[in-house]
């Protein structure tokens, strides 16, 4: 609300300056000619030689449309306010709009989402209808980082694997989409030499299978036993309590290149999963964990 | 006496140089939306960097440099004297260059203020605020000067555009500077996104509306040899244009944080400007209306009419988008870019093109410009580039409306945004063709330029007398 300084300040000048229009209007159709014979006629001025002005009348149709516009105000601020804190006939606002077109859509939602919340999860994995909304919840809200397919981008998981950060129960995964997720993984190999790093790069390569040097392997396990296995397992296995990803599949968030392993380890990683529970209801975030765990099953 | 018409040719050329440069700028940018590959990750060449080096090359160096030139042509002509001082006018010249030199700098370089169309950090708006004072001194004091009793209507629209500019720069840029490329504006939250569409809205309405229409003032008749159609008209749509002006400013902010009263009366005197800006449209075609017959001949007049109806189209569309359950569907979208083309281009930039055809030949004495046959090419390049531009962000702006808004039964959206990209993209392309079609035009316009000064001494213009008003004076 505005001060009754201010309120009557936008009052009175809004008025002023509609009505010095309408003012303005009616003196310069009164505006004649020195040759009142001729009402077309120039006004006698000259400038640059040939610059001259006739004094045609205002074209009505014009006038007309100017004086619309003025009654069109009056009326609009009448019904839907804009003189201060005068509010209008029609008890309009943008919050007032706002909140009815959600209560309208929440009605027609309330009869669709009733059907689901009656459903057990297993049942809503299976039902198709709610895949399709669930398939479309996707499409606006994860596919940017998750990729319009599911299938993930580096540094943003594939959902239609089998490989779980944080296991594939459905709380797990609701629990993902509801409060996000912090996947940090700290640089604890900063210090060594880069001897030392290149070993251990060669031993993560060896646990997903690929082709290593026994006798670098076999120094990096040292190291790895030292500072990786509280998270990622002797195995290298993996911690989905933790969230720690399993090293021992070819599946790589970052890479499994090399350098990318490197800029890994020297670096750290830090995978950031948004927090969904204040932009999506809990009805749709359950909809899309079904939709999510049905990709992959 | 004679005229000072060495700081009109200079504003002259580097109108055209300025023209061609930032509608280059803008053939890029839109490029760069049809294919985003083409910034090269270079971080200079990137969109949100050329985009306000886009905007401000083609309204203050072009759109600036040719209102300013033209403005001191008229006002010579029109009072019948010399500019007050030749030192003051050469060092508004090279003070305006100086500082589109540093918006051509330091808008690569990413510093900015942030603020649409006022993006110029506080050492630039410092010296804009020097010089535009400067000529205002310049401006006003000219008229003072006038051995004509009443001022030309031309010179009341120039006139009304450097006061309001200078008051809509100062307000909108006061700010606290923390160092030499950065500040912070003394305004916060609604408050700052008011102040800053009160200035962009304004700058819609007193540099591209009524600095133009002084121009038009005096170069339609000009070049149409005939008289103004109506005094009385230009005195109401003159007086109502700029007071109406002032208040539209919020329809920029429809459905935002904006308190709801500002917003309604943003639309209603939106709607109110319409006749004040049509004023100007009718004075200019019935100014033009009994020389219908040129237009077979003299491209120039082609350019005037065409300026004047695209005036008179984007001055109804603006105030139809400016009602809320219109602005509901185009706000956001690419109509509100096509609907600032049809001004810029159609009326703006065509109007610039039209009065510059009719200047240069006169000031070394002659009527006409080295070919005729170019300017028509260039008439009808830009008359189609304008077409293709705006008729594709029309259907590309209506089209991402619709697709936005668009939703399911269970609430989610019918599409996603990127969807919504990949429709659009085909009118990207259909709009960077129309931005370069008007560009080429701007060659032909550079080269008769050329071709018409270029070698040509310039010999001093005497001053006309004043005609004798007799018992009118």
């Amino acid at each position: 609300m505005l001060s009754s300084f201010w309120h009557w300040y936008v009052v009175i000048i809004t008025v002023f300056t509609i009505l010095a229009s309408l003012w303005l209007l009616r003196w310069t159709k009164g505006i004649s000619n020195r040759d009142k014979d001729n009402e077309t006629g120039s006004t006698g001025h000259v400038w640059d030689e040939d610059l001259v002005e006739l004094n045609n009348p205002l074209p009505r149709w014009w006038l007309q449309l100017f004086y619309i516009t003025i009654i069109f105000a009056f009326v609009y601020m009448f019904l839907f306010g804009g003189l201060g804190n005068i509010g209008g006939y029609l008890g309009w606002s943008q919050e007032g709009q706002y909140e009815a077109e959600m209560n309208a859509a929440a009605e027609v939602e309330e009869a669709i989402f009733s059907r689901y919340r009656e459903m057990d999860n297993e049942t809503l994995m299976a039902d198709a209808e709610a895949n399709a909304t669930g398939q479309r919840l996707f499409a606006n809200n994860c596919s940017m980082c998750h990729g319009s397919d599911a299938r993930g981008a580096r540094g943003f998981p594939n959902l239609r694997d089998d490989d779980w950060l944080y296991g594939d129960s459905f709380d797990t995964v609701m629990q993902s989409i509801t409060d996000g997720r912090q996947g940090a993984m700290p640089v604890l190999v900063g210090h060594l030499d880069d001897n030392a790093i290149s070993d251990l790069v060669v031993y993560v390569q060896s646990l997903s299978g690929q082709k290593a040097d026994a006798a670098m392997a076999a120094n990096g396990k040292q190291t790895f036993d030292m500072f990786c296995v509280a998270c990622h397992m002797p195995d290298g296995s993996g911690n989905q309590a933790l969230g720690a990803p399993r090293l021992n599949d070819d599946i790589w968030l970052y890479g499994g290149e090399p350098e990318a392993i490197r800029t890994t380890l020297i670096q750290g990683r830090n995978g950031n999963m948004p927090a969904y529970k204040d932009l999506l209801s809990e009805d749709r975030r359950r909809l899309l964990a079904a939709y999510v765990l049905s990709l992959s099953k | 006496m004679t005229y000072n018409d060495k700081v009109v040719r200079q504003f002259v050329v580097v109108t055209v140089l300025w023209g061609i440069v930032g509608m280059l700028v803008g053939v890029i940018i839109a490029a760069q939306l049809w294919m985003p590959q083409l910034n090269f990750d270079i971080p200079w060449l990137t969109y949100g960097r050329l985009r306000p080096l886009h905007t401000n090359a083609v309204i203050f160096a072009f759109g600036g440099s040719g209102l300013i030139g033209t403005s001191l042509y008229v006002v010579q002509r029109t009072c019948h004297v010399r500019l007050i001082s030749d030192k003051l006018a050469s060092f508004v010249f090279w003070g305006w260059q100086l500082i589109i030199v540093a918006a051509a700098v330091s808008l690569p370089l990413g510093l900015t203020q942030g603020k649409e169309y006022a993006e110029l950090e506080w050492p630039i708006d410092i010296l804009i605020t020097i010089v535009w004072v400067a000529y205002a001194i310049l401006f006003f004091g000219t008229v003072a000067k006038r051995r004509v009793s009443h001022i030309y209507v031309a010179n009341w629209f120039y006139g009304a555009f450097i006061l309001t500019i200078a008051l809509l720069h100062i307000v909108n840029n006061l700010s606290l500077p923390v160092e030499f490329g950065k500040s912070y504006p003394i305004y916060t939250g609604a408050v700052d996104a008011m102040v800053q569409w009160w200035y962009g809205h304004n700058a819609v309405g007193f540099f591209l509306t009524a600095g133009f229409l002084g121009m038009m003032y005096y170069f339609v008749p000009k070049q149409a040899e005939g008289p103004v159609y109506s005094y009385r008209l230009s005195i109401v749509h003159f007086w109502a244009l700029i007071a109406i002006y002032m208040w539209a400013g919020p329809h920029h902010l429809h459905y935002t944080a904006l308190p709801n009263w500002l917003q309604s009366l943003g639309m209603v005197f939106s709607l109110i400007l319409l006749a004040p800006s049509w004023g100007g449209m009718i004075n200019g075609i019935m100014t033009l209306s009994g020389a219908w017959h040129k237009l077979r001949t003299d491209p120039v007049l082609k350019f005037m009419i065409v300026a004047l109806s695209f005036y008179g189209m984007s001055t109804f569309e603006g105030p139809m988008m400016s009602i809320k359950t219109v602005n509901a569907l185009s706000h956001y979208t690419d109509w509100t870019v096509g609907h600032v083309h049809s001004g810029a281009l159609g009326w703006v930039a065509m109007m610039t093109i039209g009065s510059l055809y009719c200047l240069i030949p006169r000031l070394i004495g002659e009527k006409k410009m080295y070919s005729i046959k170019a300017i028509d090419i260039h008439f009808w390049t830009s008359t189609i580039g304008v077409v293709m531009y705006i008729t594709s962000m029309w259907i590309a702006g209506v089209m991402q409306g619709l697709m936005w808004r668009a939703f399911n039964e269970d609430g989610t959206l019918t599409y996603t945004f990127i969807e919504s990209l990949v429709a659009t993209n085909p009118y990207y392309l259909v709009r960077m063709l129309g931005g370069l079609l008007f560009l080429s035009g701007m060659f032909f316009f550079a080269w008769n330029t050329w071709k018409t000064l270029g070698s040509k001494e310039m010999t001093p213009i005497k001053a006309s007398e004043p005609a004798d008003w007799g018992e009118h004076a």
